[in-house]
């Protein structure tokens, strides 16, 4: 039986001819890795390979598994693997529920059931009546749950976080990380988060791999 | 992104796809390049005797024995020397003490505002409207009459037209300047220009002299190629010289034209000969301005190793900002004076304005004008629609299959605009005849696109690449393929960029003269050609009527491409600027 969760095997990024990251671990269902590491380190540069947009200047050897299946050599929009960057990069030429719909799996089916979706998850975050707006018009903590709601409507099978948390104030910073990580323990995905704040990582209560 | 959609390849409904897109810049380069060879080889042959289907099979120095017989070469050859120097490197003057002197400015911020109309009025509008102003009957010598001048008729005295070129240059330069100022505002942004200035200006130097000695070099070396343009086109333009330059002799251009039209086609081996000969002209042209490069830099070196700090920054600012009104201002009253001459009723010297206005000659010309705007349209959109998507799919797989392009491919970008018009155009009509692909609305069009496309690709490569790709990222992360990315997220987000890019090359198409004339072997009317036609006719009423509807036309797609993003993107705050 495949092992539930995310496996990097014996994972190397090169740049150069020079060993960048080096990485070989296991991430279970609901838990959390946190890679910490100065910046430049290439704790970037390790998620975009997880994600299959590493950039062509790097080279990489080593195994990506979720759930026993191996993608290493999938397209990125084959892995189902989401992911939250420091920005929230909401595309700033749809509005709020149409930023969601893209998220949305096109298995869920018709224009009525696809509004009522997203008119639901506005609501889980808390944005109810949302839909129309502009997402340029919303606060920091706005946009960083609508990035995590469209991830989340994507249906992961695993988390990665690119310093989510550090473009927000301390107070939201807060509420936000626990959102995100009561998201992923609820639906049992696991998590790998780069960081280089150690609050960060102590919230998120796994695990540190630290990067030179 | 590259690697990863090119693992999508392998699924059979991309491939055929994945295979075509990689080529797309070769297939651009041939479009563009493959008619300027095919014109250069189409120019070199007759010019040394070799052209069968004239019964010219014997290579040899004819044509050139017969060129160098024709008592106006000297003068010729010495006046597209002059003004093209003279016209690029006053443009590039006025151009970089403008911005020494008031980059960072709010005079500068209006400056630019002003740039985009100033660029897409097209060059022969532009020379109409500066000769309606300096003519002796002109704006200019009515305004100063009889008060000042004593002048109670138009004066005869040979302000256009004169036999130095004079007003020929003041022509390219106020169509040159907003070009490099262009130009040079892109580099600039490249640079972190005011940093630099501001720590010259701590240390002790002159905002002028600062800007000069520490982002001139750098922008320079940028602008290189733009500058070589200018040159290059202001030695052999055709229209402008027909409406602002000497008659007799003719610039060296114009000449050539005359020998290409002529009914005896025997004159086409002579044309051809004067062709090349116009070519090693700009060659050589090209390497004089070179060695100055290079002797400039090295007094320049000197220059910033005296320590020497300046000064005179008033002096300087008033008289970089009187030149910049004088040329900007030459355009837009020019336009302005075009305006009222086309509603003008009778109009007598020395009175300011026309005694009546009338719709007269716009109504008499609206049924003759009316099939020319459609052809110019159709040739100017169905140009800029092929550049477009040839610019996009190379951009696209620049992109996806990492093919960066190196300094040479700019190089290949400017050859369209560095090899003289007249010198590959010559050749690739007497091609085009023999093969019997001219004078039809396709040919226009084909020749159109080799100059609508560096535009376009200069327009838009810099917004393109400089767009986010963690936007696609995330998008992929969430499940949309390269294609969905491209449709969906990246061309949406950079509307603005694109239509910009379009209404660029719109306006290029526009103003395009000999391509249209040659490729069209006169049988193609677009308002360009009409508008150059009536020059020698005189009927200022109808050239301005001619040269209005050309500049409305050029301008129009740079108000649209205001306009619909400002609409279609009315509520997303993230996209009004950018």
């Amino acid at each position: 039986m495949a092992e539930a969760g995310l496996t990097l095997e014996g994972v190397v990024i090169l740049r150069d001819g020079r060993t960048l990251v080096e990485i070989s671990d296991h991430v279970a269902p609901g838990d959390v890795l946190t890679v910490m590491g100065p910046s430049g380190s290439g704790k970037s540069t390790l998620l975009s390979y997880v994600i299959g947009t590493l950039d062509p200047g790097f080279a990489a050897q080593g195994r990506v598994r979720l759930n026993g299946r191996d993608i290493t050599d999938l397209a990125p929009e084959a892995r189902h693997v989401g992911i939250l960057f420091q920005d929230e990069l909401l595309f700033p030429h749809l509005s709020v529920g149409d930023n969601l719909a893209f998220g949305l799996r096109a298995t869920v089916r018709g224009r009525a059931e696809r509004a009522r979706r997203t008119a639901a998850a506005l609501e889980d975050i808390g944005l109810g009546g949302y839909g129309d707006r502009d997402p340029d018009t919303l606060s920091g903590g706005q946009k960083a749950r609508v990035a995590l709601m469209r991830m989340l409507l994507s249906g992961p099978k695993a988390l990665l976080l690119d310093e989510p948390f550090s473009r927000l104030d301390a107070e939201r910073r807060d509420k936000i990380r626990e959102l995100v990580f009561a998201q992923a323990r609820a639906k049992g995905l696991p998590v790998l988060l780069v960081t280089h704040d150690h609050a960060d990582a102590k919230a998120a209560g796994g695990r540190v791999h630290l990067l030179e | 992104m590259a690697a990863t959609c090119e693992t999508q390849s392998v699924r059979a409904v991309w491939s055929v796809r994945a295979r075509v897109l990689p080529w797309a810049p070769v297939l651009t380069l041939g479009i563009m390049l493959g008619p300027v060879v095919a014109g250069v080889l189409g120019t070199l042959g007759p010019a040394f005797g070799y052209m069968p289907a004239l019964g010219g099979d014997e290579v040899g120095l004819d044509a050139f024995a017969m060129l160098f017989a024709w008592p106006g070469l000297v003068p010729a050859s010495v006046l597209s020397v002059t003004t093209g120097l003279a016209a690029t490197a006053l443009s590039l003057l006025l151009v970089s003490v403008i911005c020494a002197a008031w980059s960072g400015s709010a005079v500068f911020r209006m400056i630019e505002r002003l740039l985009s109309p100033l660029l897409s009025v097209p060059h022969a509008a532009a020379a109409f409207g500066l000769a309606f102003l300096i003519a002796p009957s002109g704006w200019i010598a009515r305004a100063t009459s009889p008060w000042l001048t004593g002048w109670d008729r138009p004066p005869d005295v040979l302000i256009l037209q004169d036999q130095l070129g004079l007003s020929l240059t003041a022509g390219l330069i106020v169509k040159e300047v907003p070009f490099l100022l262009l130009m040079t505002l892109a580099a600039m942004s490249q640079i972190r220009t005011a940093q630099a200035r501001d720590t010259a200006v701590a240390l002790g130097y002159a905002p002028v002299t600062a800007w000069f000695k520490t982002v001139f070099p750098r922008v320079y070396a940028q602008i290189r190629l733009p500058v070589y343009a200018v040159l290059a086109f202001s030695m052999t333009v055709v229209d402008v010289s027909l409406i602002l330059g000497p008659t007799t002799p003719p610039t060296l251009a114009v000449q050539i034209l005359r020998w290409m039209n002529d009914p005896d086609l025997n004159l086409r081996f002579l044309a051809s000969a004067a062709a090349v000969w116009q070519l090693g002209l700009v060659i050589g042209a090209l390497l004089l301005w070179r060695i100055c490069e290079i002797g400039v830099a090295g007094l320049g070196r000197r220059w910033v190793a005296s320590g020497a700090r300046g000064g005179a920054t008033r002096t300087v600012r008033a008289l970089s900002l009187a030149a910049a009104l004088l040329s900007a201002g030459a355009i837009l009253f020019g336009i302005l004076g075009l305006f009222v001459w086309s509603f003008a009723g009778f109009w007598s010297f020395p009175d300011l304005l026309p005694d009546g206005f009338s719709t007269r000659t716009w109504m008499r010309h609206a049924m003759s004008l009316w099939p020319v705007v459609t052809e110019t349209v159709v040739i100017a959109a169905s140009a800029t629609l092929v550049a477009l998507l040839l610019t996009l799919a190379c951009l696209e797989a620049e992109e996806r299959h990492g093919l960066r392009p190196g300094a040479r491919a700019l190089w290949l970008l400017y050859v369209p605009l560095i090899v003289p018009q007249i010198a590959f155009l010559t050749g690739l009509q007497t091609l085009a005849i023999f093969a019997d692909l001219d004078g039809n609305r396709m040919a226009v069009i084909a020749v159109h696109i080799i100059f609508v496309l560096p535009y376009v690709f200069l327009s838009l490569a810099d917004p393109f690449r400089a767009w986010d790709a963690r936007y696609g990222h995330v998008a992929r992360a969430l499940g949309a393929s390269c294609d969905g990315v491209l449709w969906r997220v990246r061309l949406p987000m950079l509307l603005r960029p694109i239509l910009t890019a379009a209404a660029v090359g719109f306006a290029v198409s526009i103003g395009q003269f000999l391509p249209t004339l040659l490729a069209g072997a006169g049988r193609v009317q677009t308002l360009t050609t009409e508008a150059v036609a009536l020059a020698s006719g005189g009927d200022r009423r109808v050239i301005a009527v001619y040269a209005l509807s050309q500049t409305a036309l050029a301008l129009l797609p740079f108000a649209l491409a205001l306009l619909v993003p400002a609409v279609v993107w009315r509520n997303r705050r993230g996209l009004r600027h950018g």
